[in-house]
């Protein structure tokens, strides 16, 4: 397993109880992912506080969400799942709040028809991969802290039968040998100057597969969360928790005007991610916005009480790292990169790429969430398709007998690439810096609103960063040297930039996060297709656009007659502006 | 158009809102003095940086990092205050790097160490892993036959809530001065493993007894004085002492000191503290997970 956020934990746990030997190899120390940044809440159709709900509407939340680029069996067997991913987690010792009866208690969210999402405070990330992290704990299973996986090994039918990996700490190579690689090491939003990742989404693992052969799908999509924080400068980017809008938080602009309903009147601030940023943004670029570029955000009414008790991590963040009282002042907030809808592209049933012995799990993997992720459904992907993940290895293992050796050609070859920047003589590029223009770059062009000319400025800027890839260079010995470890998070980054940056110009029209101001809305065309993107016999970046296979009877009945499937929001203000 | 927007210049849209970052810029500048050296030794090394507002000491170590010191180590994450990776030790104290202001140290110096309780690797981090170690040696949640989901009251499991916020960022580790003067890591939890403890021991649904870990196996909870040091540092408030240790330190006492359940266990052996459906003193086997932070 690659990657120990929730979905490399729940495979590695699946994997051990089918009996294989399982490491798990993380770049950063156990429990730290950032599944522990979730706040909101886990999307499971337990029916607990409104029994209406079931996986149907769950599953055709995700599908509208995602404007019907989805794919509708991964939606099908998630809604199905998530359930019981959440009941097997309570099994495990994780604790939710609770309802009168005694329940799992659920709260609104955007664009959930029904209350979903249960929830501990605004720490259920926190919840969920300590729970995970303490079952793994008492397994077999090893796991290998600190340590960086900077290529994937191939036997000669192409099957992946290992891994060459670096510790952080002593710079130290391990050859993993492997007869199955579960991906699960989260999404990219690095690329972006503003963000709610932390350092480790660099996208090492879609870039691993990628390199492998493996087929990525959306990778246009990015998802913009609609409330991050403004200020103070190193907050910037910063995640507040939809869960604040979830208990009733209000968005105004500077006259104190509650514009929401000028962009999705019947749903107001619970709009879906895409549709919220849009106004946010399109607030403060029309000169309504608050002093530091953000819009207001208030739950102040909610009172003291209620929310230390309901959004405790958000007080506490806002009065310790900007001076802001939220039972008394309202937030700053706008819109920051947060999720990857897109990424490799998985079988439902078993989460194997196309590449034999190569699954893929969690942000990493895509298809789930289509143009836009709900709030909330991440926590539940990572579970089912992480458990999905786990037992297809487990399953591919067993029906597979083949040596994992390579030739050490091809061993000591990755390692004095990776060396390379440590030996350079002379001046070189900083990979700080580089990694700083790449941000610039696509914040500039490849930002919530798009457009072809922009996209395109933003491709040939990209490319000429590409050019200077090879003349990076680290200082230092290969202890614990982040500028070294810099080097090979920027190399991955460029690349990936620039499949957004093609992906994103294939994609000539308004979906979901992909919106395009130079086209007037949706394509019926183009909502029926994926646009696949592989790395060509020339290595470079060959993208194919692939019919989406019909929904079959049984989901497509789950949906009105006189519903827009299209996925384009027709009517009302926001498709228009 | 909606009638709220008039966008005449679609590349214009497109860009979004600009930052004015030299707004924030401070005009100012401050020394940090950063450890740089591994295990071997080091010394305090100054540097100076342009201070831009509202900047936290993480900000300022990832910027020195980014434009004078490019092997600087230093571990973060979620720069949030979530995740607990980023702790080290301002002026001797322990503390979140991303969440101690800069400012906040007007008129004093500011030295940045690593973590002193556990072995330091290079720079700002430590070697945490001990951590890992002890708390694969805690009985996991068992609840027994019973299956999820379960039926727990807002009441039953109130007093849980609190433990379950702990992040690991062993600030509390690092400041308990049975780990950090008397180097009793072998025999000793730590502050931290006792929140752990608490929240598994006090856990409606759970049937293991880890007393027996508290008392006689590592747990070590007995050299706990209550100087309440790790409390004081939790920086997600947990009253480690009080609501951890104390409650904790008073099971082991009924448990062992108590005349009564003294006969009971010499009688029947170990039982779940305070339950009628304990396992009769058999302890739910479970394998240790092997941690490795290097090759």
């Amino acid at each position: 397993m690659i990657g120990a956020g929730g979905a490399g934990l729940r495979a590695a746990v699946a994997a051990t109880e089918r009996g294989l030997s399982v490491g798990v190899v993380t770049k950063s120390l156990l429990g730290k992912a950032h599944t522990v940044m979730a706040e909101g809440g886990i999307a499971a159709s337990l029916g607990n506080v409104d029994p209406e709900d079931g996986w149907q509407t769950h599953f055709k939340d995700t599908m509208k969400s995602g404007k019907f680029i989805n794919n509708w069996r991964m939606a099908e067997i998630f809604a199905k799942e998530a359930p019981d991913r959440v009941y097997e987690l309570e099994q495990w010792g994780a604790l939710f709040n609770r309802t009168p009866e005694g329940k799992i208690s659920q709260r609104p969210f955007g664009a959930h028809t029904y209350r979903r999402l249960c929830h501990v405070g605004d720490r259920t990330g926190l919840e969920l991969i300590r729970t995970m992290q303490e079952k793994v704990l008492a397994t077999d299973t090893k796991v290998y802290m600190e340590t960086t996986v900077t290529r994937l090994f191939q036997n000669d039918e192409g099957r992946v039968v290992g891994a060459l990996a670096y510790t952080r700490e002593t710079g130290k190579f391990i050859h993993f040998k492997a007869k199955a690689v579960v991906m699960a090491t989260g999404g990219w939003g690095r690329i972006f100057k503003v963000t709610s990742n932390s350092w480790e989404g660099t996208g090492d693992g879609v870039m691993l597969a990628y390199h492998a052969g493996a087929e990525l799908v959306d990778m246009e999509m990015m998802q913009f969360h609609p409330t991050g924080m403004v200020w103070p400068p190193g907050v910037r980017g910063l995640l507040v928790t939809e869960g604040v809008r979830g208990e009733g938080g209000l968005l105004k602009n500077s006259e104190g005007d509650r514009y929401m309903g000028n962009y999705d009147e019947e749903r107001m601030e619970l709009s879906s991610r895409d549709v919220v940023a849009r106004a946010n943004y399109t607030e403060v670029k029309e000169g309504r916005g608050s002093p530091h570029g953000g819009v207001y955000l208030d739950i102040t009414h909610l009172g003291y009480d209620k929310i230390i008790q309901k959004l405790p991590t958000m007080h506490e963040q806002f009065l310790k790292l900007a001076d802001i009282d939220i039972s008394k002042e309202p937030m700053e907030v706008f819109p920051t990169v947060h999720y990857t809808m897109g990424g490799i592209k998985i079988d439902p049933e078993t989460a194997a790429s196309n590449v034999p012995g190569l699954f893929a799990a969690g942000e990493v993997a895509g298809g789930l969430h289509g143009a836009n992720r709900l709030g909330g459904n991440s926590l539940s992907d990572l579970l089912v398709f992480g458990r999905r993940a786990g037992e297809g290895a487990a399953e591919y293992v067993k029906s597979n007998g083949y040596s994992t050796d390579i030739p050490e050609s091809a061993v000591e070859e990755e390692k004095k690439r990776m060396l390379d920047p440590l030996q350079k003589q002379g001046e070189g590029e900083n990979p700080y810096h580089l990694q700083q223009e790449l941000q610039e770059v696509m914040m500039e062009h490849a930002n919530l609103m798009r457009t072809g000319d922009s996209l395109k400025e933003g491709l040939g800027k990209v490319l000429a960063l590409k050019d200077r890839l090879p003349n990076m260079k680290a200082s230092g010995s290969t202890l614990f040297n982040p500028g070294w470890h810099a080097v090979q998070d920027v190399n991955n980054l460029v690349t990936i930039s620039e499949v957004i940056l093609r992906t994103a110009l294939e994609r000539t029209e308004r979906r979901g996060a992909q919106w395009r101001l130079d086209f007037d809305g949706p394509d019926d065309d183009l909502g029926r297709v994926n646009f696949i993107v592989k790395e060509d016999a020339q290595g470079e970046v060959g993208i194919e656009k692939r019919d989406i296979p019909p929904m079959p009877e049984h989901l497509r009945r789950l949906f009105d007659e006189n519903q827009d499937m299209s996925g384009g929001e027709k009517t009302g203000k926001e498709s228009q502006f | 158009m909606s009638d709220r927007t008039n966008i005449t210049d679609i590349a214009e849209m497109a860009h979004a809102p600009a930052y004015n970052d030299d707004a924030a810029n401070t005009g100012e500048t401050r020394t940090l003095q950063i450890f740089r050296g591994d295990g071997e030794g080091g010394s305090l090394v100054p540097y100076e940086i342009e201070l831009i507002e509202g900047m936290v000491v993480l900000d300022a170590v990832l910027k020195i990092q980014a434009e004078q010191a490019g092997d600087l180590a230093v571990r973060w994450n979620c720069k949030a205050a979530h995740c607990g990776s980023c702790s080290a030790e301002i002026n001797g104290k322990p503390k979140l790097l991303c969440k101690s202001r800069v400012e906040e140290y007007d008129g004093q110096e500011i030295k940045v160490m690593p973590l002193q309780a556990f072995p330091v690797v290079k720079d700002l981090v430590s070697d945490v892993s001990w951590n890992y170690g002890v708390s694969a040696q805690i009985q996991p949640f068992n609840p027994g036959k019973e299956q999820a989901p379960f039926t727990m009251y807002e009441e039953d499991v109130e007093r849980l809530y609190e433990p379950k916020k702990c992040i690991e960022c062993f600030m509390c580790q690092d400041v308990c001065h049975v780990l950090r003067t008397h180097h009793k890591h072998p025999e000793f939890a730590g502050p931290r493993f006792f929140v752990r403890t608490q929240w598994l021991e006090m856990h409606p649904m759970d049937e293991n007894n880890r007393l027996q870990f508290l008392k006689e196996g590592r747990g070590g909870v007995q050299y706990c004085n209550i100087t309440k040091c790790c409390s004081e540092v939790c920086p997600v408030d947990i009253h480690i002492t009080d609501n951890s240790i104390i409650p904790l330190k008073e099971r082991v006492a009924d448990e062992y000191y108590d005349p009564a359940k003294w006969l009971m266990r010499k009688i029947r052996g170990n039982r779940r503290n305070g339950s009628a459906n304990g396992n009769g003193g058999t302890r739910a086997s479970h394998k240790r997970a092997e941690i490795r932070t290097n090759g």
